[in-house]
């Protein structure tokens, strides 16, 4: 199939459409505003519902409700408004509700700025909601990842039962590269039924009830119980990882989005002086591929291990955990829109190297 | 024997953890009657808040959604826009609705969301414990308000009613009590309006129920029906603010 030259968040909203969602709400926000407005104009001609909501907050209560009666959904912001959508994903968690939140990252933190960041690592992964609770986060590094990763998102949302983030920087969102839609489209006639969702009893079956309280502490607990052997699930299953030239190399930098593609770049400054590099990306960042970092971290050629982020360090934590201890970790970062250059990648890593 | 009166079939048999003496109680029951009147209770989702009626999802004999506070009419909207042949209803206190949630019940109003409100109000946090409300009366005793609400300080009651019967989308508001059998039927008429304006996918209705909260406000189940009567109503008067098939007439 023919490519097609596709702009980030436009093509997300495509993807979204053509993994059968039929349910977008949103508010506007840059440097992501293209996806509701893409939205406004493409997902009623699809049959679906767009509805612009009166605040980040509504939105994905908009998207619980209709998750909850049985929708493939979606919404998308970026970081100050996916901050106010924290409290709707702990209680999609708590409910147990697939959905997809689009968040494309901006420099932080309050207002910060509208230029690409990854400032929102740890909300992300860690969770800016209340109480125990994961998502499932992919972060892609380029617009046809970003197209093929949609329906899995959807796909792992609905087989789990809980939201899925795509957590991109603004760079990807904003930026155009050529695009083939490699997947058929799906069609929301085809999603395996739920048969928890609230779409009436046809007074033939008992109330479905979609809740996240347990007042009882016993109950509660055995409710976070089973919510943690969900997630352990998608711990063994559901990681993603992409290395490039890290056998036998000396240098692994370690980088998603934007920043691994930096990296590349720094790898091959490097390799022009003699120095094999390579670039270990999460795609999947939780769950978190620490296991497959350790092996290619633990090989004898490695000397450092070099995280790249638009930020002031955040993933890095996540790289010491899975190197954990065995090579030296430094971090060079770039926070609140500016970018690192490749050849700042590159020295960082000669500095690591001690040259 | 002939039976007269029964449990409705839109309640299920769960008891409910209400205090004795709250009107929640009456309040479900019209709820429940009308959705079973109206044969709608197998096509009808509720949305349940938080505070008070958190259980309702418990109670109403039908799908139900438990939201966040104050979030319900967003919650109600996702279901609606996905279900639109389907009923959808939101149960919230004054505090969820005119606090909390002002944001949310006000848009969703403005859109003229096919949905309808169950608005109770009983000028006070009844579940947390008797603070103030956004609708607790100037002078009106709480455990955030020691000394009796003051207007400097925490500004006078807001009336929901009045304020979306300002809004165009808004297709049927009223408030009513249930303080005698004689406020119990016009609140049963007002309910069922609502809910047979909303299967004519007329837009938003609210029914704004003034309701007793004897445990917080320290006085029996008789004299708390008194106190409404000589109290919130003058502050809160009963009557239609808003029917759009009067407009239209």
């Amino acid at each position: 199939m023919a490519k097609e030259l596709w702009k980030g968040n436009e093509a997300i909203a495509e993807a979204a459409i053509r993994a059968g969602c039929r349910c977008y709400f949103g508010y506007p926000i840059t440097p992501q505003s293209e996806i509701p407005e893409y939205m406004s104009l493409h997902m009623p001609k699809a049959g679906g519902v767009f509805l612009q909501s009166e605040s980040e907050i509504a939105a994905i209560n908009m998207v619980y409700g209709a998750s909850g009666a049985g929708a493939r959904v979606m919404t998308s912001s970026s970081s100050p408004g996916v901050s106010l959508k924290q409290e709707g994903i702990s209680y999609m968690c708590g409910a147990e509700l697939p959905g997809v939140i689009v968040n494309v990252m901006r420099g932080g933190p309050g207002l910060g700025t509208i230029q690409p960041a990854q400032g929102d690592y740890f909300q992300a992964t860690r969770g800016g909601g209340n109480g125990d609770y994961r998502l499932i986060v992919f972060a892609p590094a380029n617009i046809q990842e970003v197209v093929d990763l949609m329906q899995e998102a959807f796909e792992l949302a609905d087989q789990y039962r809980m939201p899925v983030m795509m957590l991109l920087d603004g760079m990807i969102g904003q930026m155009m590269e050529p695009i083939e839609w490699k997947k058929p489209p799906v069609s929301p006639d085809d999603l395996p039924a739920k048969p928890w969702a609230t779409t009436g009893t046809k007074e033939g079956r008992a109330p479905n009830i979609i809740n996240s309280l347990f007042i009882d502490p016993e109950a509660c607990n055995v409710h976070n119980q089973r919510l943690e052997e969900k997630y352990r699930r998608v711990i063994e299953n559901e990681q993603r990882y992409e290395t490039n030239d890290t056998d036998g190399a000396e240098v692994i930098f370690v980088a998603y989005g934007t920043p691994a593609r930096l990296a590349r770049a720094a790898a091959g400054l490097l390799e022009k002086e003699g120095i094999k590099a390579g670039v270990f990306r999460p795609v999947t960042v939780w769950p978190y591929p620490y296991e497959a970092l350790h092996e290619v971290a633990i090989q004898d050629s490695v000397k450092v291990v070099v995280t790249v982020e638009m930020s002031t360090g955040q993933m890095v934590d996540d790289v010491r955990i899975g190197v954990n201890g065995v090579k030296p970790v430094s971090f060079i970062g770039q926070a609140g829109g500016v970018i690192p250059t490749p050849r700042e990648v590159a020295n960082a890593a000669l500095k690591a190297l001690g040259r | 024997m002939a039976i007269v009166y029964q449990r409705s079939k839109g309640l299920t048999d769960v008891e409910t953890h209400y205090c004795p003496g709250c009107t929640h109680g009456i309040i479900h029951r019209l709820v429940a009657e009308t959705l079973e009147e109206l044969d709608i209770l197998g096509k009808t989702i509720g949305v349940a808040p938080v505070g008070c009626s958190v259980f309702a999802y418990d109670y109403f004999n039908c799908d139900m959604q438990e939201a966040a506070h104050g979030r319900a009419p967003a919650v109600a909207t996702g279901i609606k826009r996905v279900l639109p042949d389907k009923v959808v209803f939101t149960y919230q206190g004054d505090g969820d609705l005119a606090a909390i949630g002002t944001g949310e019940i006000t848009h969703a109003a403005m859109r003229g969301e096919n949905i309808t409100t169950i608005f109770v109000n009983n000028a006070i946090y009844g579940m947390t414990g008797g603070q103030m409300a956004p609708t607790t009366l100037v002078g009106q005793r709480a455990t955030t308000a020691p000394l009796g609400r003051e207007k400097s300080h925490a500004g006078s009651p807001i009336r929901i009613a009045e304020l979306l019967a300002t809004l165009d989308g808004a297709a049927y508001i009223e408030r009513v009590t249930v303080t005698s059998p004689a406020n119990v039927m016009r609140a049963k008429r007002a309910i069922r309006k609502a809910f047979e304006l909303q299967l004519e996918g007329r837009g938003f209705t609210m029914i704004e129920v003034l309701s007793t909260c004897p445990t917080n406000w320290g006085l029996t189940p008789v004299k708390a029906l008194e106190w409404l009567n000589e109290n919130m109503i003058p502050v809160f008067p009963l009557g239609v603010y808003k029917d759009i098939t009067k407009e239209e007439a």
